[in-house]
């Protein structure tokens, strides 16, 4: 569903290269739930963006439902769903309603199918109290709710969100966390998504990525996480560990294989 | 286009929801288009001549340019709004829709108020017309050179757009933005060029598309003497820049990079 191939990304920063990406090869198969980890600016949102065809990738390539984003964006629009906790992609001064019409245009989704799509969100996501709310006076965890409906309104078979759980209290959270679920098992699609929060890694992903200095430092499940630290350390120890052993920017990619504690899936 | 049009739609019935600043807003737009016209009347009252021209004819000149300028700019004008998409990172929700970014930041709270300019125009237009009594082998041309005029403003604004792509990126800006200089450095063209790009895309059309397709219309000689193939040229120009204005701003999308979290 989503293969990238070595694909990096630098900005130039006062004449100076930012590499955020750099090599970054992975397959996502259809139907999959993946999440991915790594320490803040380690590059997990600019994946994304690549993913999404905000960001065309500045070395190698990544595919999703077998189409570029960076030459095909419109196409992979229609496949993919997008959600960016840190910042909605809704109208501020629309009500949600408004919102989620001029996203049916866009995405020229018919008028019956939208009606049952949205009936069947707003029944699981509770958002039938704010739906003519403006989305500038919406709490995070409505917003979040209303962005993950919009995400999702076209159908698509791949979902992707940068941490989607974020702010949320423990009720949202666990909401947010059971619809993802559903849609993974009942309707087959696949899914996406980074977080900081690793109840989002153990109680969804049967997979974790990663993701240090622009570079993938672990992919497996999250056994196999765990299992990278001898005796019975918790998760946080785990992730942690993994973050401060984590190599410097310039020293060269460590090679699948000769590193024992990277495990490969 | 439709789904442009569906767009605009959705958001002139969203701004009409609050009546009160609507009306106002469309009010003064006429109120503003009126004394324009209020002002041709007064020179002309004058003056009965204008560089060689009647009333009629040069209302039909302000007519017809006004009639593209404030077309394109009720449709397209918010495209200039590109750069406040850029830096508050609301361009990345457009370009994970699929639609084009410029018909996405061109309806972006689309509000029809400018209407007025455009309604003034083709008034003033009409009323040239009915004085004028232009034979129908020259008035095929007035259809052809709004529609350019049109077109030209549209692809200025679009490569103003696209070369706010590229300013983000330019050394002294970075600057400004790394050292949390003043703002108003930040966007130098979005700031200061608003206007200069509207000067230009409202004097250009009238140089080189409004201008001589109007001689034609008109019947009259070039009082510049230049030559009488010019006058069908309004298309081919249009079509032209049109092809460039695509092009820079696919290539200024590329060039986006997003902002850093
Ligand atoms: N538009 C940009 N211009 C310049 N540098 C950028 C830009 N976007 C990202 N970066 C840099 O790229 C690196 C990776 O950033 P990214 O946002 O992908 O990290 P992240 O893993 O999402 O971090 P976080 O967990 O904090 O969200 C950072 O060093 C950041 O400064
Ligand atoms: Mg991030």
């Amino acid at each position: 569903m989503i293969d990238a191939d070595r694909i990096g990304r630098s900005f130039r920063v006062r004449g100076r290269a930012v590499h955020a990406v750099r090599d970054l090869s992975f397959h996502v198969g259809a139907g999959e739930f993946v999440g991915c980890l790594g320490p803040n600016g380690a590059g997990k949102s600019t994946t994304i963006k690549m993913l999404t065809g905000i960001l065309a990738p500045t070395s190698g390539r990544v595919t999703v439902a077998g189409l570029d984003p960076s030459r095909r964006r419109t196409a992979v629009a229609r496949e993919i769903g997008v959600v960016f906790g840190q910042r909605t992609t809704l109208w501020w001064d629309l009500p949600l309603r408004d919102s989620f019409q001029l996203v049916r245009l866009l995405y020229k989704v018919d008028r019956v199918r939208f009606r049952e799509r949205l009936d069947e969100m707003t029944d699981r996501l509770g958002l039938g109290d704010f739906l003519g709310t403006p989305v500038r006076q919406l709490s995070l965890g409505q917003r979040m709710r209303g962005d993950i409906t919009a995400a999702l309104l076209h159908d698509p078979s791949v979902l992707v969100l940068d941490e989607p759980t974020i702010g949320l209290d423990i009720v949202s959270k666990s909401e947010v966390r059971a619809f993802l679920r559903e849609l993974n098992t009942e309707r087959g699609t696949t899914v996406l998504l980074t977080t900081h929060d690793l109840g989002d890694i153990e109680r969804l992903c049967r997979r974790v990525m990663l993701i240090d200095h622009g570079r993938l430092a672990f992919d497996g499940t999250v056994e196999e996480l765990r299992a990278t630290v001898p005796g019975e350390a918790s998760i946080e120890d785990v992730v942690a560990h993994l973050y401060l052993r984590s190599p410097a920017p310039r020293t060269p990619p460590p090679r699948p294989g000769e590193d024992p504690p990277i495990a490969t899936a | 286009m439709r789904v442009y049009l569906l767009l605009i739609w959705t958001w002139t019935r969203a701004a009409a929801r609050y009546p009160a600043s609507f009306t106002l807003m469309t009010i003064g737009g006429c109120v503003a288009a009126g004394l324009d016209v209020a002002v041709i009347w007064i020179i002309f009252h004058n003056t009965t001549t204008l560089g060689g021209f009647d009333l009629p004819e040069v209302m039909f000149l302000y007519g017809s340019a006004g009639l593209s300028f404030s077309v394109a700019d009720l449709l397209f004008g918010n495209a200039d709004r590109i750069s406040q998409h850029i830096k508050a990172g609301t361009f990345d929700g457009m370009l994970i829709r699929p639609v084009g970014t410029f018909v996405q930041v061109a309806a972006d709270r689309f509000t029809p108020h400018r209407a007025g300019r455009a309604l003034q125009a083709a008034v003033v237009l009409a009323v040239a017309l009915a004085r004028l009594d232009v034979p129908a082998t020259r008035a095929w041309m007035i259809p052809v050179m709004v529609v350019s005029g049109i077109v030209i403003s549209t692809s200025i604004w679009a490569l103003g757009g696209a070369a706010q792509f590229l300013l983000t990126d330019a050394p002294e800006v970075a600057n400004a933005f790394t050292y949390g200089g003043a703002t108003l450095t930040q966007y130098p063209l979005s700031v200061y060029g608003a206007d200069l790009v509207r000067g230009v895309t409202y004097v250009l059309p009238l140089a080189f598309v409004n201008w001589q397709p109007g001689l034609f219309v008109l019947d009259r000689d070039d009082p510049l003497g230049l030559p009488y193939w010019l006058r069908f040229l309004s298309p081919a120009a249009a079509a032209a820049l049109a092809l460039v204005a695509v092009y820079a701003w696919r290539s200024g999308v590329r060039r986006y990079r997003s902002t850093g979290s």
